[in-house]
Order: C-alpha cells, then sequence, then structure tokens
C-alpha cells in the first residue's frame, strides 16, 4: 500500500487511540488489561488497514478488536482457573462498577491523562505510559525513542500500570479541590516528553520518533479538555515557540548554535505565530504561571528579526516576574543573563554571586557558562576561558559540550587583553 | 540518566578465573543472569556485552602510509575493559547501587570476586539553548 495511506492511517490510529481505550474501560472497567488489548488492536489495524484500506468506522472497528481480545482473554482466564463463573460475574470482580463514573461528555483523553501522570507512578514510568495509553504509541516505538530494548519498556508501562492498580485511582476526573496539582503533574510529564523530544535532528538519530512533536499533540488534546485553562494555553505555546527553533539549533555536527547566534530565517513562522496568538490570549485571562511566563519570553524572542532588535528590558521584566514565582535556580540564572543584558556584564555577575551562595546549582555546567559567558562580555577573556573549561567538563550534552569546547578555541585564538 | 559500567581487569587478574571450579563459574553466571533479569523487570537494562581476553587485545596506530600498526604486548598489570553493562536510571545514586551488585558478584568458594566497576554517564545529545 502507499506510503501515503499508510501515515494516514498511522495519524488516525494515535488519534484514535485514547477515545477507544476510553471506551474499552467503561466496558471491562479494568484499566491495565484494557490498555493492552486496546494495543494489540492498534497493532492489528496498523497491519490491517494499509493493506485492506482504512474502514469506514475506524474507532468501531478498534472498539470490536479490543472488546473482542478482552472476552477472550476474560473466558481462558476463567477456564483456567476452572471455575464456574460468567463473564458478568468475572467483570464485577475486576472493579466494582461504582468506581467508573459513567456520566456523558466526559473527556477520556482528559481522564487518561490524570491517570497516566499519576503521582504513584516514577517520572519515567509516566512518561511511558503517557505516550502509549494517550500518545497512542507502540511499546517498540516508545523504546526506540528512549533508545532502550522494547523489553525494558514493556516492564516500564507494566510497572506503571501495577502501580496505578494499587493507588486505586478510580477512572475519573479528579475533584475540583485535587485537579489543580494533579494537572500540574500533567503538565511536568508533558513538557519532560518534549524536552526529551527537543534533540539534535541529525546523524544517527535522525530517523527517531520524534517526541516534541508527540508533546505538543498530546498539549493540544489537553487543551481540547481544558479550554479555559490559560496555563495549559501557555504550556502549548511554550512548546509551539520553543520548537521553531528547532532547525536553526543545531550545526551539521550536532554541535550547540545558541539563541543569539540561530539563523532566524530558519525558525518556523506557522509555530510562532500560532504561539503567539496563544500566550496573548492566555496572558488576558488574568492569571499568570510559570508556563505564561516562559512562553511569553520565548515570544519575545521570536518577534526579534535580528538578535539586536531583542527587547531585553521586556525579557528581563518578565524574568523578574517568574524569579518571584518560582523557587527554580535556573530561573535565577536566566534572569542574571537578562540583567547582564540590560545593565551590563557585571550586573549579571553580581547576581551569580547570589547563586553561588544558594549552593543548589553548585557545580552545575550551566552555571560555570553562563559566568564565563558574562565573563567574556566584561573582556575578561582568560577569566572566560577557565570557566568555560569546567562548563565543558561537567556537562553531559554532547551537543553543549561541542559548543563549549568551540568557545574555549575561539577565545584561546585570540590575544588576551 | 544512562551510564555504562565498566568491568576492568589485567591479564593476571584473569589469568585466576581459570582456577575457579565448575561450581564457581556456574554460580557466578548464574549471579549475572538474576541481575540481568532484575534490570530488565525494573525498566532498566539497556545492553550488556562481554569482550574476549584481554590475551587477544591488540592496540593499533595507523603508519605513515595509513597501514595499521598492533602493538600485542602489554605489561601483566596493564587495566583490561573486560564487559560493559548500559543502564538507564534516575538518579547516579542508582547507577552505583548497581554497579555494587556486580562487585559483589560470588567468587571462588562464595567469596565476593569484589570487582571494580569503572562507572561512567553516557552524554545525552538533548540541550537547552
Amino acid at each position: 500500500m502507499s506510503e501515503q495511506l499508510h501515515s494516514v492511517s498511522e495519524h488516525l490510529l494515535r488519534e484514535l487511540a485514547p477515545q477507544v481505550l476510553g471506551a474499552v474501560i467503561r466496558r471491562f472497567h479494568d484499566f491495565a488489561d484494557a490498555e493492552d488489548v486496546v494495543q494489540e488492536a492498534l497493532l492489528a489495524a496498523s497491519v490491517q488497514w494499509p493493506r485492506e484500506g482504512v474502514p469506514d468506522n475506524p474507532r468501531g472497528w478498534l472498539f470490536q478488536v479490543a472488546c473482542r481480545r478482552m472476552t477472550d482473554q476474560i473466558r481462558s482466564e476463567s477456564a483456567r482457573r476452572r471455575r464456574e463463573t460468567t463473564v458478568a460475574e468475572e467483570l464485577e470482580r475486576l472493579a466494582p462498577m461504582s468506581e467508573i463514573d459513567t456520566g456523558l461528555g466526559q473527556d477520556d483523553t482528559l481522564i487518561l491523562l490524570f491517570m497516566c501522570c499519576h503521582p504513584a507512578l516514577s517520572q519515567s514510568s509516566a512518561i511511558a505510559l503517557t505516550l502509549r495509553a494517550v500518545g497512542g504509541l507502540t511499546t517498540a516505538e516508545i523504546a526506540n525513542a528512549f533508545l532502550v530494548p522494547e523489553a525494558t519498556m514493556a516492564q516500564r508501562i507494566s510497572r506503571a500500570k501495577q502501580s496505578i492498580k494499587a493507588s486505586g485511582a478510580p477512572f475519573r476526573l479528579p475533584t475540583d479541590q485535587e485537579q489543580a496539582q494533579r494537572l500540574s503533574a500533567v503538565m511536568h510529564v508533558l513538557y519532560l516528553i518534549f524536552n526529551e523530544g527537543y534533540v539534535a535532528s541529525v546523524g544517527p538519530h535522525v530517523q527517531r520518533l520524534e517526541l516534541s512533536g508527540e508533546a505538543i499533540r498530546i498539549t493540544r488534546a489537553l487543551r481540547s479538555g481544558l479550554p479555559d485553562n490559560a496555563e495549559v494555553g501557555g504550556l502549548l505555546a511554550l512548546m509551539l515557540l520553543t520548537n521553531a527553533r528547532r532547525k536553526a539549533r543545531t550545526g551539521p555536527n550536532e554541535e550547540m548554535i545558541p539563541l543569539d547566534r540561530q539563523d532566524r530565517t530558519l525558525w518556523d513562522q506557522s509555530e510562532i505565530s500560532e504561539g503567539i496568538t496563544l500566550i496573548t490570549a492566555a496572558l488576558s485571562r488574568g492569571s499568570i504561571s510559570a508556563y505564561q511566563l516562559q512562553a511569553a519570553i520565548a515570544a519575545v524572542h521570536a518577534e526579534a528579526a535580528r538578535v539586536e532588535d531583542t527587547d531585553w528590558p521586556q525579557i528581563l521584566t518578565l524574568y523578574e516576574l517568574l524569579k518571584r514565582m518560582s523557587g527554580n535556580p535556573m530561573v535565577a540564572l536566566n534572569h542574571a543573563v537578562a540583567a547582564a543584558m540590560v545593565r551590563g556584564p557585571a550586573a549579571g555577575l553580581t547576581l551569580l554571586m547570589d547563586l553561588d551562595q544558594d549552593g543548589r546549582l553548585a557545580g552545575h555546567h550551566r552555571l560555570d557558562a553562563v559566568r564565563a559567558y558574562l565573563l567574556e562580555m566584561s573582556g575578561d577573556s582568560a577569566g572566560a576561558i577557565a570557566h568555560y573549561r569546567l562548563a565543558a567538563e561537567r556537562t553531559t550534552s554532547l551537543p553543549e559540550q561541542n559548543y563549549l569546547l568551540t568557545q574555549i578555541a575561539r577565545l584561546s585564538e585570540r590575544p588576551i587583553s | 540518566m544512562k551510564y555504562i559500567l565498566l568491568m576492568t581487569g589485567t591479564k593476571q587478574g584473569v589469568d585466576t578465573y581459570k582456577a575457579w571450579s565448575e561450581k564457581d563459574i556456574q554460580n557466578h553466571f548464574a549471579y549475572l543472569t538474576s541481575i540481568r533479569n532484575d534490570l530488565t523487570k525494573s525498566g532498566e537494562f539497556v545492553a550488556t556485552e562481554g569482550l574476549a581476553m584481554p590475551h587477544q587485545a591488540k592496540v593499533v596506530r595507523a603508519g605513515k602510509d595509513h597501514t595499521p600498526i598492533t602493538d600485542g604486548v602489554f605489561p601483566e598489570a596493564k587495566e583490561f575493559v573486560l564487559g560493559y553493562w548500559i543502564v538507564d536510571v534516575d538518579t547516579a545514586e542508582r547507577a552505583y547501587e548497581i554497579a555494587a551488585l556486580f562487585s559483589t558478584g560470588p567468587g571462588p568458594g562464595g567469596t565476593q570476586v569484589n570487582l571494580p566497576i569503572e562507572v561512567r554517564q553516557i552524554m545525552t545529545r538533548a540541550t537547552a539553548e
């Protein structure tokens, strides 16, 4: 079958996965088993649809295949136990009816997201389960994206499901009181998936599934479930505005190209304009969260056609707000850079002394890299080289290390002032 | 975060393995298999390989005309990589814990081999601008 039909059905399968899963859970009341049979139905479809064409009612097709597998599974399990129970009794055993909110108009995708990002799960488990249950990806695709064997990824997913089972989390939306906290866990997992995918797209890793694109797709689904939530709008805007720079941020040898040296004609204008529209709407809603502020900062960068057009005073104001809201030392680090751009390198270096006192970034390569950058701005090449060296020793990112070594070489070739 | 756990040893050290009893060897390999299964179950296993004995090792440099020049005569005290494990873990501490498991593998007569394990983080391709 044609490549085109293959990608159409793949796209459709990923969109339908959470809807079908929601329906199967409602019918059989068991999240873990339902998730397995839906995965089997997706795999069956991925073989059959490109060959025989997409059925008229693809959602119904998937639902039926999944239900058939589930019924087979329950029957064989009953037979194995040699007990004279009916399927209905077995179902009652799986989960009491009361735990399932059968109300109409529920957004299953939303419920599934809350479930997959349940606080009982480890981060790596939540990421894997979200990609499979909500993203509709296969275990093999997820394993490939994280460069681990499929058996390892399968175990991570099955452990995640065991944790959900053990936590007794019901299949319904969290209560209003719980929702804010649980939503921030969901957004955090989506942001981690996005960052995991924000890697160099050259060399041997070019064939990897683009996790940043998957994170954007799932965040769009979250947003359609909560269209009025300004924080979710802010997160989606942040992802789009960051992803827009994707093509400009790495050189041919996977070396990182920082924001001030990027070829801005490579930025994706459609992602930028969608991001700016989203963040403008999210900011006008009053309540301001960290994702909104980060997106607003990304938008100010995006609006500068040349690096010298950057509105640094505006960025500094936004970082001041963000710093007041979040205790994250990385925010303080970026704030120091913005302060240096507005008030000069000495102001930035003074702020770094607060971070030295704070201690949480002690030994972190980004603190050294920023200090090196500000020392270079202030004309201290020798100091800059020393701190770029420390940063190069400490980073665990290959593209960053390439960049840092290049800075050392560039500065060393210059006469020391 | 991915870490590589490198098992290193000298030719002399490796030679002592040849004096182990059949039971000692079986116990040792059963121990390694059980760790591998546990790491798969915990969702942390990535890869493992053992390398041929150091006696077969060669160091290669290119000569003037790009032909390989091999050197295979090494002092007894030279450290060789004997094999490696790659694990994907949440913290560095967890990688050290796994390394300690390998280090405490059973040796002759049930004693601990206490092999030194070099733990190194594998660099990522992810960046922050």
